[in-house]
């Protein structure tokens, strides 16, 4: 017989209690290679009031576009010391910051190449159960055909598309809207 | 890389929607538009992998993190991991995080007027065994209140994080106690429509785990989403 997947519920206000010793900002450690960047993400609720308790988590492939997972059959190479794992928790201002390298390629529905991705997950308190998100590279060729993306409406896209720094491209900037017009688009697995 | 077998989707009723009034927290932070159905991909049905680096020793047991004993009555929480199909999910990464016996969490935000316990962090975390069993000792979580709406108190509860095989398989969920008598009024509990997936949140007293002299058992299995096994191009339930 089978059962059902437990229910979701909040992470609450104070997960941190828990889940802090597992907080990695720098997903990338020493030796790993491929472009460094730095994201910085804001997240901001329906009156545009910063997120102050909000936990992400994101999930990416290295820059050879390998998955460090044992379903990830490609023959690419993994890399020891790259887990591609990152949770970090929004400051006052709603602001969290993490470093690591632009992941490559993965390939997608009917071996079409994904353009570079990070696979996110949001939690805070307010929200019932997990909220999944990914976030897309400026100016990449492929975000034109990446097979997810052509699933969402073309005014919304740009929601999944990090913004380049003028003064270092190395810095991304994205912003969560939980609501409001520039509402980020939220994926149903 | 072939077609890729994706998770299930949860059956319907069963997971809470995002918006929840009673909860007023809900109201500012739940998207507004319909969420996006995607494909799951390699990147959904593969996730982080936790090993014995990543556990500290002992910490199972939330009341030995001090020099002194936690106040409260000691518990034994125990379970296991599985899939919808009865499948065990052995070494996966369990955290949980709870308030002290009085109802205060170890946190700045928590400003409730109840004391902190020098020896309580409330922190805890374990790998399941072979057959996806896990088993924690702490005390029971007290209840307390909240500002959701006047005379609010939140049912004791212990928050629950597992990850499982796959992004896709993450879960965090918070755990009950038979016969609490807040649950029928707490928003969260009730924000899920199915009455027996609601339940389910609830642990059961349990002799065999109960400790003589010692500690209370309570019971708590936590399922992960499952899988077909054919590979499908489009997720079958919606």
């Amino acid at each position: 017989m089978r059962s059902l997947a437990t229910t979701w519920q909040t992470v609450g206000p104070y997960f941190r209690i828990g889940m802090e010793r597992l907080m990695v900002a720098d997903i990338a450690g020493e030796g790993v290679e491929g472009q460094r960047i730095r994201v910085q993400v804001r997240v901001l609720d329906g009156d545009d009031v910063p997120i102050p308790d909000a936990v992400l988590e994101v999930w990416q492939a290295n820059s050879h576009g390998k998955y460090a997972h044992p379903e990830d059959t490609q023959d690419k190479p993994l890399e020891q010391r790259f887990r591609g794992y990152g949770r970090i928790g929004t400051d006052d201002d709603g602001w969290l910051r993490f470093d690591t390298v632009k992941p490559g390629p993965v390939p997608g529905p009917g071996d079409v190449d994904q353009a570079p991705h990070l696979v996110v997950g949001l939690m805070m308190r307010g929200l019932l159960k997990r909220l999944v998100t990914r976030m897309y590279f400026p100016g990449e060729v492929l975000n034109q055909t990446d097979p997810i993306l052509m699933l969402v409406e073309g005014a919304r896209r740009k929601t999944l598309v990090a913004r380049a720094g003028v003064e270092d491209v190395k810095v991304l900037t994205w912003e969560i809207h939980m609501q409001g017009k520039d509402e980020t688009v939220f994926f149903e697995l | 890389m072939g077609l890729i077998a994706p998770y299930r989707r949860p059956y319907a009723g069963t997971q809470p929607e995002y918006l929840h009034a009673p909860y007023v927290s809900t109201v500012k932070r739940a998207p507004t538009r319909p969420l996006v159905a995607i494909p799951q991909t390699l990147s959904e049905v593969t996730g982080p992998h936790f090993g014995k680096d990543d556990i500290v020793q002992g910490a199972f047991d939330l009341t030995k993190q001090h020099a002194g004993e936690p106040l409260g009555e000691r518990i034994v929480v125990s379970g296991r991991v599985l899939d919808e199909d009865g499948r065990p999910m052995p070494h996966t990464l369990v955290e949980i995080w709870q308030c002290n016996a009085a109802g205060r969490y170890l946190h700045k935000r928590d400003q409730h007027n109840a004391p902190l316990d020098p020896n309580f962090t409330g922190q805890g975390h374990t790998m399941t065994d072979e057959q996806g069993r896990y088993r924690f000792v702490t005390i029971r979580p007290g209840e307390y209140p909240w500002a959701n709406h006047y005379n609010a108190w939140r049912p004791a509860h212990i928050h629950f994080s597992l990850f499982g095989p796959a992004f896709a398989t993450r879960i965090i969920t918070q755990m009950y106690f038979p016969g609490d008598p807040l649950l029928p009024f707490d928003p969260i509990y009730n924000c899920t429509a199915d009455v027996a997936a609601r339940e389910r949140l609830i642990s059961r007293f349990d002799w065999e785990t109960t400790i003589p002299q010692e500690a209370l058992g309570y019971e708590f299995d936590v399922i992960l989403l499952g899988r077909d096994a054919t590979p499908t191009e489009e997720p079958k339930r919606r």
